[in-house]
């Protein structure tokens, strides 16, 4: 609910007029939220009834929601994005906190340069991350291969981005690289805004450090915990540019996601329907864990 | 570190992760930057060279050779136009939002936020379909007018609003100062620093965009220099040393606005977070 007051129109007239003056404020923002946001998501739903292509165009009903749970390749997408979700969320969220635990303290220079050095990957922008990674995948020019190779850990050299066994977790691994920067600006300024006399009576009545954290510090960062889960999980449910520049969902289907697969479906079959109806399945999926984390959290 | 603290194991062990970690996240960086100034013998060695020991500005003179100005200068105009739209629109929407009663501000927000947390490239696929409808396919407009759309910039701006005082606004009205007066002289200079939070922050997405980039732009005239260099990723995918100068032309300037803005953008991160 908004905190603060708002200005109180004093008669029925004032009242109006206000209503029409806020709408004015408002008119330019809701043209563009409501042609660029509200409509293609209502047409989103609407399109995923038909049979959609560039040649056709014919009501169906429920065919394009049937058919995806008999697609075996939306199924292996399916998984493999929780797959990335239950990996990514806990190991953003855990190392994040830690790192955030570490550096909050610090002088406003040490703390700056920490926060931007974790924020790095994600301002250099997906593209370029992207490329680079993909050279130091590679299996001959690598750096991974050359590393590993030197130190023992592998015998012969491997083909990170071509080998089922390994292509998801280099995909994995790149997403958090990507995926730490917000948390650990949101974690900082939460455990600064701490009550400190609370944490200074807590270290007089002896508790340790790790006493202090779990019970002071913890539930009152509750809410940023909370955040962090949200948004992490909604960008690594998002995760495209990544598969779409590494391995476009291959080997066999080993990285493929729902949000490629979406994008492979619409613009190289040109199934503009059966897209949409997984684009209201990814949409209410993420509703769903949306809702049970806020659940979740909200369960003190 | 803070000075009146022992150094206790577990401080320095910590210390040394965080350096260790510092050089293992720069390094991708440090490998564009190093990579695209390294000819094809030292980027196809099997042993890396860590440092560029015959430094060369061929993959420039090659990138440049391309018409990777035009797709540079395309990404700012993009960036430039969504964040002025975008700080325009939010700071007047989340002023009214969070500072006017008016039937159906409730559902409205509610809306906002909904929308916000849906994911954004589902609805891009019927965007492609409304873009090609006005027109606007293959043009960069295809490209700002859905950052202008996405609301986040209104929450963002919402809070901000928040904390001005009503008395200000009261008094304002006392005086006889207009709407757009009291927005102009009174909310404006009050909500700067966080319109320079949004400003900040819709520059650096909207650069980055690479999803919504794809989907509307393919004529060669209209590429972004993150299109580009998946294009030429697509075509020469071995060629590590022009892909490394595309990512560091494209990366570069990202940066050093971020580094140059920073503080803003950390508080829009901040602000953005405390739910309404």
């Amino acid at each position: 609910m908004p905190k603060g007051r708002t200005l109180e129109p004093r008669s029925k007239a004032l009242a109006r007029q206000e209503t029409i003056s806020a709408y004015l404020f408002l008119l330019p923002s809701l043209l563009f939220f409501i042609t660029f946001v509200i409509v293609p998501m209502f047409m989103c739903i609407f399109n995923s009834f038909f049979d959609y292509t560039s040649t056709s165009f014919s009501f169906t009903g429920f065919d394009n929601y049937i058919r995806m749970w008999k697609d075996p390749v939306f199924i292996k997408a399916l998984k493999n994005t929780v797959l990335i979700v239950i990996v990514s969320v806990p190991a953003v969220m855990i190392f994040s906190l830690w790192v955030a635990s570490a550096i909050y303290k610090m002088n406003s220079f040490a703390l700056s340069f920490y926060r931007c050095i974790f924020y790095l990957p994600v301002v250099t922008g997906s593209v370029a991350v992207t490329v680079v990674w993909k050279w130091m995948f590679n299996k001959y020019t690598g750096v991974f291969n050359y590393v590993l190779g030197t130190t023992g850990v592998i015998d012969q050299n491997i083909s990170w981005l071509g080998d089922e066994r390994f292509a998801i977790w280099c995909i994995i691994l790149i997403l958090f690289t990507t995926s730490i920067g917000q948390p650990i600006v949101l974690y900082v300024s939460a455990l600064g805004n701490v009550d400190k006399t609370l944490v200074e009576a807590a270290q007089v009545d002896g508790a340790t450090d790790m006493q202090t954290f779990w019970k002071i510090k913890w539930p009152s960062i509750m809410p940023t915990t909370l955040y962090v889960i949200v948004i992490t999980t909604i960008n690594s449910f998002q995760c495209f540019a990544l598969i779409e520049l590494l391995t476009s969902g291959g080997p066999n289907d080993s990285t493929q996601t729902i949000m490629y697969y979406i994008y492979y479906v619409v613009f190289k079959l040109d199934q503009f329907g059966y897209g949409n109806a997984m684009g209201v399945i990814l949409a209410i999926i993420i509703a769903i864990f949306s809702a049970i984390q806020f659940k979740f959290g909200s369960q003190k | 570190m803070n000075a009146n603290k022992k150094a206790t194991p577990y401080r320095v062990i910590t210390a040394i992760a965080l350096a260790i970690l510092a050089v293992l996240f720069t390094f991708p960086l440090y490998w564009i930057i190093t990579g695209s100034l390294k000819d094809a013998a030292a980027i196809n060695s099997v042993v890396p060279q860590w440092f560029p020991l015959a430094p060369t500005l061929d993959n420039y003179v090659r990138l440049f050779a391309k018409p990777s100005v035009r797709w540079l200068l395309n990404t700012v105009i993009m960036a430039v136009a969504a964040m002025v739209l975008t700080c325009l629109t939010s700071s007047l929407a989340g002023y009214a939002l969070a500072k006017k009663r008016f039937t159906g501000r409730q559902l409205l927000f509610s809306l906002m936020v909904c929308a916000m947390a849906l994911p954004k490239q589902v609805i891009l696929i019927p965007l492609l379909k409304e873009m090609a409808f006005f027109n606007l396919h293959d043009t960069l407009w295809a490209v700002i007018l859905p950052t202008v759309g996405w609301p986040f910039g209104v929450f963002l701006m919402k809070q901000f609003s928040e904390n001005i005082p009503t008395e200000m606004l009261e008094a304002a009205r006392i005086d006889g100062a207009g709407e757009v007066r009291t927005f102009t002289n009174i909310v404006f200079p009050m909500i700067k620093p966080g319109v320079g939070a949004l400003a900040i922050f819709t520059f650096i997405n909207s650069w980055n965009d690479y999803f919504l980039q794809l989907i509307m732009l393919n004529s060669s005239k209209s590429l972004t220099i993150s299109l580009g260099i998946a294009k030429m990723q697509a075509e020469m995918a071995t060629d590590y040393g022009l892909i490394m100068a595309g990512a560091a032309l494209a990366a570069v300037p990202i940066i050093t606005v971020f580094l140059m803005f920073q503080s803003y953008f950390t508080q829009g991160i901040t602000m953005g977070a405390v739910k309404g």
